[in-house]
C-alpha cells in the first residue's frame, strides 16, 4: 500500500474525494479497480507462501520440540522405532540436484547456442520444437522410462566403464544396480534440460543483433562473438539455471521410481539415496502415529528452507556475475 | 464514464461469482436426508482392497439406488486418521488399529474384517527355472543382509536339485508406507528374534539392505529389471503379472505355494484363537496347508452411530458385502473370508446401534 500514496502526492489537487485518491490517482475508476484488483493477486501470492510457512511450522510443531536441531543433524530414520533424521534427505536432495545442473547445463547451453547462433532454420524451428516438447512430458513417465530403459542401461555399459577407469575415486565404488544417486541425478538431469535450454535460447535470441555486429566488426571469430553474446545473457542464463534448479528439488516421481529410496548418506554415486520430496510422497499416506507426520510435515518445511537457501546462493551468484561482467558487455 | 461502469459490472459479476461459490462451499451438502431420501456414504482408507471395493459399491448401487456410497483409497493410515476426525462414515485400513489410537479416538470403533490379502516372495535369478523354496529363517537373514549369496548353503538346502548362481543378492522393498509391507515384516518379526529386536514390524521400517521401489509396481519393476534380486508384492498382483513365486515353509514345516485357498485357509486354521473384536494377525499361523503370510484387511466403523439414516446404511452395506459381496473377491484375486470368521463379524454388525437402538434388527 505504500506506493499509492506516493503517487497520489502527484494528483491531490485533481480530484476531491480522498477515497478516491488513494484508490485512482489518474481519476479514471476503472484503473482505480484494475489497481485494487491487481494489488489484490499480488498479495495473494505472498499470503499464500506465508500461510504454507505457518501451517507446516504448525503441523511439525511436535517433531521439532521432541528433536529441536537434531533432526538436521540425525541420519536414522526409523518410524517403527520412532527415531527421525533429516540429513540424509536432504544430502539426497542436494546432491542429486547438483548432479542434474553438472551435466544439464553444458548441454542446455550447447542446444542453446547451437538454436540460437549456428543452425539454420527448418532445424532450429523442428529441434526448438522437440525440446520443448520434452519438458511437458509427466515425471511419471519419466520414471518408467528410466526403471526399464535407463537404469539397466547405466548398469550394464556406463557403471561397469566407470567403475573400471575411476573405480579408485570412492565415487564410483559400490555394488552396480543401475539404481542410485547417480540414476537419479541423470534422469533429473534430463528433465531439467529442455526448461534450461528453452529459456537459455530465448535469452539469447533477445540479445540485440548490433552485439554481434559489432564484435564481428572488430574482427572477432565467431567464438568470440558467441562469448559476448553469453556474456552479455549471463543475468538470463543464470536464471534459467535456476528454474532448472527448482525443478529439480522439487521433482519426486522420477527420482523416487529410480534412486533407491535408502536414507543414507554415502560417498558412492552408484548407491541408492533418497530426496525429501521422495520421502514425503512415499511415506506420508500411510504415516500411523502423530509423530511421525510431524517428522514429514517438518521434512517438507525443509525442503521449503533448502529450496529458499540454494535459490538464495544463485541468486548471489548472479547479482556477482552481472555486476563484474556488466562492463565487459557494454565494452562489447 | 462507460468505461468505468463496465468495470464495476464486471467487479459486480466477479463479486456475484465469487459469493456463489462461497455460498456453495459452505452448504453443508452430502448429509443425510438429500433430495428424494438418498444417502450418501463417505469411506477413505487402504489401497489394497480398493479395486474389490470400488466393484462393491457399484454392484451395491445396483441394488440400492438410493445409496450412494464412495470410497477414497488414501492408504490405512489415512483411513485411521480420518475416521479419528470423523470427516468420514468410514474408514479402511490393512492392519487392526492399535490400542493406543483406539483409545484416543471419540468413541468405541469395530473392526469388520471384509477380505484377505497375501504377501509373496518374487524373484528374478537368470538360469533358474525351478520354483524356489525358502524357510523363514532363510527368508529374514536375506532381508537383513546376512545371506548374501544366492549359493548360500542354506538357500541351497531348500532347494535341492537347483544350481544357484554364486551372485550376490539384491533386496527390494517397498519405499512407500504400506500395508504390504507391515503383514511383511510382522510375519518376519514372528520367525526371526533378530528381525524383531533390529527392525521390527510395521508400514516403513527401516529396512538394513536393498533398494525401496514404490508401490507393487515399483518393486515389480525393479525386480524385473534387475537380475538376482529378491522383493515381496501383494499376492494379486503377482497372480496378475505372473511374477514368479517362492513357496514358503509354514510353521507346520511344509512348502506351500501361495495362493488364494491357502491364504482362506490361514484364517480358517487361526479362527478359534481370534480375539472377540477380530484385531488379529494371522502371520506364521498353525495348520498344514496354510500360506504363512497372510492378513485380513478391516472396515472401520463406529459402534455408536449419530445418524440413524446413516448408520442403517453402513450396516445393510456391509451386511451384504461379508454375505454376496464375498462372491466377488475370488474374481478379482482377493481371499473370501472363512465361514466362521463371517459368522463373528455378523454378531459385531448387528452391535452397532445409533442412540441406544440396534440398526441392523430395526
Amino acid at each position: 500500500m505504500s506506493a499509492v500514496p506516493q503517487n497520489e502526492r502527484f494528483h491531490s489537487n485533481r480530484t476531491p474525494s480522498t477515497w478516491r485518491r488513494v484508490l485512482s490517482p489518474t481519476g479514471n475508476t476503472g484503473d482505480a479497480i484494475f489497481r485494487v484488483l491487481m494489488f489484490l493477486v499480488a498479495l495473494l501470492m505472498v499470503g499464500i507462501v506465508v500461510a504454507m510457512v505457518i501451517a507446516l511450522s504448525a503441523d511439525s510443531l511436535l517433531s521439532i520440540r521432541q528433536f529441536g536441531f537434531a533432526f538436521l543433524r540425525s541420519q536414522q530414520w526409523d518410524p517403527v522405532k520412532g527415531e527421525f533424521g533429516a540429513l540424509p534427505f536432504i544430502y539426497g536432495t542436494v546432491a542429486s540436484s547438483l548432479i542434474a545442473l553438472l551435466i544439464s547445463v553444458p548441454f542446455s547451453l550447447g542446444i542453446a547456442i547451437f538454436l540460437v547462433e549456428q543452425a539454420p532454420h527448418y532445424i532450429s524451428r523442428p529441434v526448438g520444437f522437440l525440446v520443448e516438447l520434452l519438458a511437458a512430458i509427466p515425471s511419471v513417465v519419466y520414471g518408467l522410462w528410466g526403471i526399464f530403459v535407463l537404469a539397466p542401461f547405466l548398469r550394464n555399459y556406463i557403471e561397469p566403464a566407470l567403475a573400471s577407469v575411476l573405480g579408485w575415486l570412492p565415487l564410483f565404488k559400490g555394488t552396480i544396480t543401475g539404481i542410485g544417486l547417480l540414476t537419479g541425478g541423470i534422469i533429473l538431469a534430463i528433465m531439467v534440460t529442455p526448461i534450461i535450454s528453452a529459456v537459455v535460447r530465448d535469452v539469447l535470441a533477445a540479445v540485440p543483433g548490433s552485439q554481434r555486429e559489432a564484435a564481428l566488426a572488430l574482427g572477432a571469430t565467431k567464438w568470440e562473438m558467441i562469448r559476448v553474446v553469453l556474456v552479455n545473457g549471463a543475468p538470463g542464463i543464470a536464471g534459467a539455471v535456476i528454474l532448472g534448479l527448482g525443478r529439480a528439488l522439487g521433482e519426486t516421481m522420477a527420482v523416487t521410481m529410480v534412486i533407491g529410496n535408502r536414507p543414507q548418506i554415502s560417498l558412492s554415486l552408484f548407491e541408492p539415496s533418497y530426496t525429501i520430496a521422495s520421502a514425503i510422497a512415499n511415506e506420508f499416506t500411510e504415516a500411523t502415529g502423530d509423530l511421525y507426520l510431524s517428522a514429514l510435515v517438518e521434512l517438507g518445511l525443509i525442503l521449503f528452507l533448502v529450496t529458499f537457501v540454494v535459490n538464495g546462493i544463485a541468486r548471489v551468484l548472479v547479482w556477482n556475475v552481472t555486476r563484474k561482467t556488466g562492463g565487459v558487455g557494454r565494452a562489447a | 464514464m462507460s468505461v468505468p461502469k463496465k468495470g464495476f459490472q464486471l467487479l459486480a459479476s466477479v463479486c456475484a461469482l465469487v459469493a456463489l461459490v462461497v455460498s456453495l462451499a459452505c452448504n453443508p451438502g452430502g448429509g443425510a436426508g438429500g433430495p428424494g431420501g438418498t444417502v450418501s456414504l463417505h469411506g477413505a482408507g487402504a489401497t489394497f482392497p480398493n479395486p474389490l471395493y470400488q466393484k462393491w459399491l457399484s454392484e451395491y448401487e445396483k441394488l440400492q439406488p438410493n445409496i450412494r456410497i464412495d470410497y477414497q483409497s488414501i492408504g490405512s493410515g489415512g483411513g485411521v486418521k480420518q475416521l479419528k476426525e470423523q470427516t468420514i462414515d468410514f474408514g479402511a485400513s490393512d492392519p487392526p488399529m492399535k490400542d493406543e489410537d483406539l483409545k484416543s479416538a471419540p468413541g468405541e470403533i469395530l473392526h469388520i474384517p471384509t477380505v484377505l490379502g497375501a504377501v509373496v516372495v518374487t524373484y528374478n535369478l537368470s538360469g533358474v527355472n525351478q520354483t524356489l523354496k525358502f524357510s523363514p529363517d532363510v527368508v529374514a537373514d536375506i532381508f537383513l543382509g546376512k545371506i548374501k549369496k544366492w549359493n548360500d548353503p542354506r538357500i541351497a538346502a531348500d532347494n535341492a536339485g537347483v544350481t544357484l548362481p554364486a551372485n550376490d543378492i539384491t533386496v527390494v522393498h517397498r519405499s512407500d508406507g504400506s500395508g504390504t509391507s507391515a503383514v511383511f515384516t510382522d510375519y518376519l518379526s514372528k520367525v526371526s528374534a533378530e528381525w524383531k529386536e533390529k527392525v521390527g514390524s510395521g508400514t516403513s521400517p527401516s529396512w538394513p539392505v536393498g533398494l525401496g521401489g514404490k508401490g507393487n509396481e515399483g518393486v515389480t519393476g525393479q525386480v524385473k529389471a534387475t537380475p538376482n534380486t529378491i522383493g515381496y508384492v501383494e499376492l494379486a498382483y503377482a497372480i496378475q503379472n505372473k511374477l514368479p513365486v517362492a513357496h514358503v515353509k509354514n510353521a507346520a514345516g511344509n512348502f506351500i505355494e501361495p495362493s488364494i485357498d491357502s491364504v482362506t485357509a490361514a484364517a480358517a486354521a487361526s479362527a478359534a484363537n481370534t480375539p472377540e473384536d477380530l484385531r488379529v494377525s494371522i502371520t506364521n499361523a498353525a495348520g498344514a496347508q496354510v500360506y504363512p503370510i497372510a492378513s485380513y484387511t478391516y472396515v472401520l466403523v463406529y459402534k455408536d452411530q449419530k445418524d440413524a439414516a446413516k448408520g442403517k446404511a453402513i450396516v445393510d452395506f456391509l451386511w451384504w458385502a461379508i454375505h454376496d459381496g464375498e462372491n466377488y473377491a475370488k474374481p478379482l484375486l482377493y481371499a473370501p473370508l472363512p465361514a466362521d470368521i463371517v459368522r463373528r463379524a455378523e454378531v459385531k454388525i448387528n452391535s452397532v446401534t445409533s442412540g441406544g437402538k440396534p440398526l441392523r434388527s430395526s
